[in-house]
């Protein structure tokens, strides 16, 4: 059946998800179909320190966006991507490092999963702890890249990509400790647009 | 092997702020995207979620307890990467609305029936060589509220991984010579013909099954390509 194939001429454009993706890819219960993935990235054999990480998406008239898909990517708690290509990474865990949500009502959403630990930049820098978070929503022609960094951490202050935002616009990285109990939670919106709009990387 | 990911492939992507769609007016953001060097973070990606994958998965007319309504179609191709190497064992998700152009979604309120044998959702993974198949009905067009007497043209979503977070796809597969493409905003947010009709499917007459279904071939194409010296990271 395959054939061989030319070399493309390009990349195959984007297109935005639309407001009736969940019953294919969030349906959580919801719809008649099994999720591929879900908004809880923790196993039983999961090391590290568990947070919680939430908060609401808002577009540019402060609305909650209530049709947002959002997935995010993080290393382990010892810093190693459950991916091949991470050549440092051992498989010691089951911690796949990835999840999916679909907002709710409220435009809200949330991740269990545990702090990441330290992953190096280029340069073989530290980075702090992060995750990679990606929007998608209907009036979204492409996804917008952001990462989520936690308060609180000392590397912050040397972490080599909040360095390139103005300091002004770093608070919109940095989910805010809301409580320890049972475990750790983490707060961040997300905002498409005004005076806080997230600071989103082109990448 | 190590892929790079230029931003150079993003210039085929339609602008986030594209008016004649009017929801990217509120949901596109004001500021410039902050460049950044690409991390192990952004360099890595997800390898899984094949293991979900179901044995009638990718054949959306046999989920239900009888055989859905319209026109059975087979859609196929390659996912590849931008030097046209397969894709291997990556996972491809889709979902669409049924004949008539109603999604099961509980929001989609257009006043055309629901197939009770058709949900719309299917995934699949593909092969070694990046070869996909979906067997699937044909999706109606169905009118949405961007404009007096908007209609979406008939189209399927597609939900993509590739080698990394970077190459992440998520597009709308059409079919060819559909009359209503010179109206549609989405579609024509790619302002760059050629990367338009990359959107575009072909019909396959070579691997149309006689008595049995239309064939329908859709490559995608997802960033990343040979790190090769004169690039820098």
């Amino acid at each position: 059946m395959s054939k061989a194939q030319n070399k493309p001429e390009g990349v195959t454009p984007s297109q935005t998800v639309g407001p009736y993706f969940a019953y294919g890819l969030t349906s959580n219960g919801k719809y008649d179909w099994n999720d591929a993935f879900s908004n809880n990235l923790v196993t039983a054999d999961t090391s590290g320190e568990r947070v919680r990480v939430e908060g609401r998406v808002f577009d540019g008239d402060g609305k909650p966006m209530v049709d947002c898909m959002l997935e995010i990517w993080q290393a382990d708690a010892q810093g190693r991507f459950s991916d091949p290509q991470d050549k440092r990474a051992l498989p010691n865990s089951s911690f796949k490092g990835f999840g999916r949500c679909g907002t709710d009502a409220d435009g809200g959403y949330a991740f269990d999963t545990i702090k990441p630990g330290t992953v190096p930049d280029p340069d073989g820098k530290p980075q702090a702890p992060h995750l990679v978070l990606a929007v998608f929503a209907r009036g979204m022609l492409l996804h917008l890249y952001t990462r989520i960094y936690f308060d609180g951490e000392a590397a912050n202050a040397a972490d080599p990509v909040l360095a390139l935002v103005p300091i002004d616009r770093r608070a919109t990285l940095i989910a805010q400790r809301a409580n320890c109990n049972p475990s750790a939670v983490y707060r961040l919106d997300v905002h498409l647009q005004g005076d806080d709009e997230t600071v989103f990387f082109d990448v | 092997m190590t892929l790079s990911y230029p931003l150079q492939s993003l210039t085929a992507h339609p602008p986030r702020l594209s008016p004649g769609y009017k929801s990217t007016v509120k949901r596109s953001p004001t500021k410039p995207l902050i460049p950044m060097r690409h991390t192990l973070s952004e360099l890595t990606g997800p390898v899984y979620g094949h293991e979900t994958v179901r044995e009638n998965d990718n054949d959306l007319t046999l989920q239900g307890k009888g055989e859905p309504l319209g026109e059975r179609i087979i859609v196929h191709g390659h996912v590849l990467d931008e030097d046209g190497r397969g894709v291997p064992n990556t996972l491809v998700e889709l979902w669409q609305a049924n004949a008539c152009g109603r999604y099961i979604h509980v929001v989609d309120q257009h006043p055309a029936p629901l197939d009770p044998n058709f949900t719309g959702a299917g995934r699949t993974q593909s092969d070694g060589e990046g070869y996909y198949r979906f067997v699937t009905i044909k999706p109606g067009a169905y009118p949405w509220g961007n404009h007096h007497n908007a209609w979406r043209p008939a189209h399927i979503h597609f939900s993509v991984f590739g080698h990394s977070f970077v190459s992440r796809l998520v597009t709308q597969m059409y079919f060819p010579g559909d009359p209503l493409f010179p109206f549609d905003p989405i579609f024509n947010s790619v302002t760059d013909e050629k990367a338009r009709n990359r959107m575009v499917s072909d019909f396959d007459l070579e691997n149309t099954k006689p008595d049995w279904a239309l064939c329908y071939r859709f490559n995608i194409v997802l960033r990343g390509r040979n790190a090769t010296p004169m690039e820098t990271k």
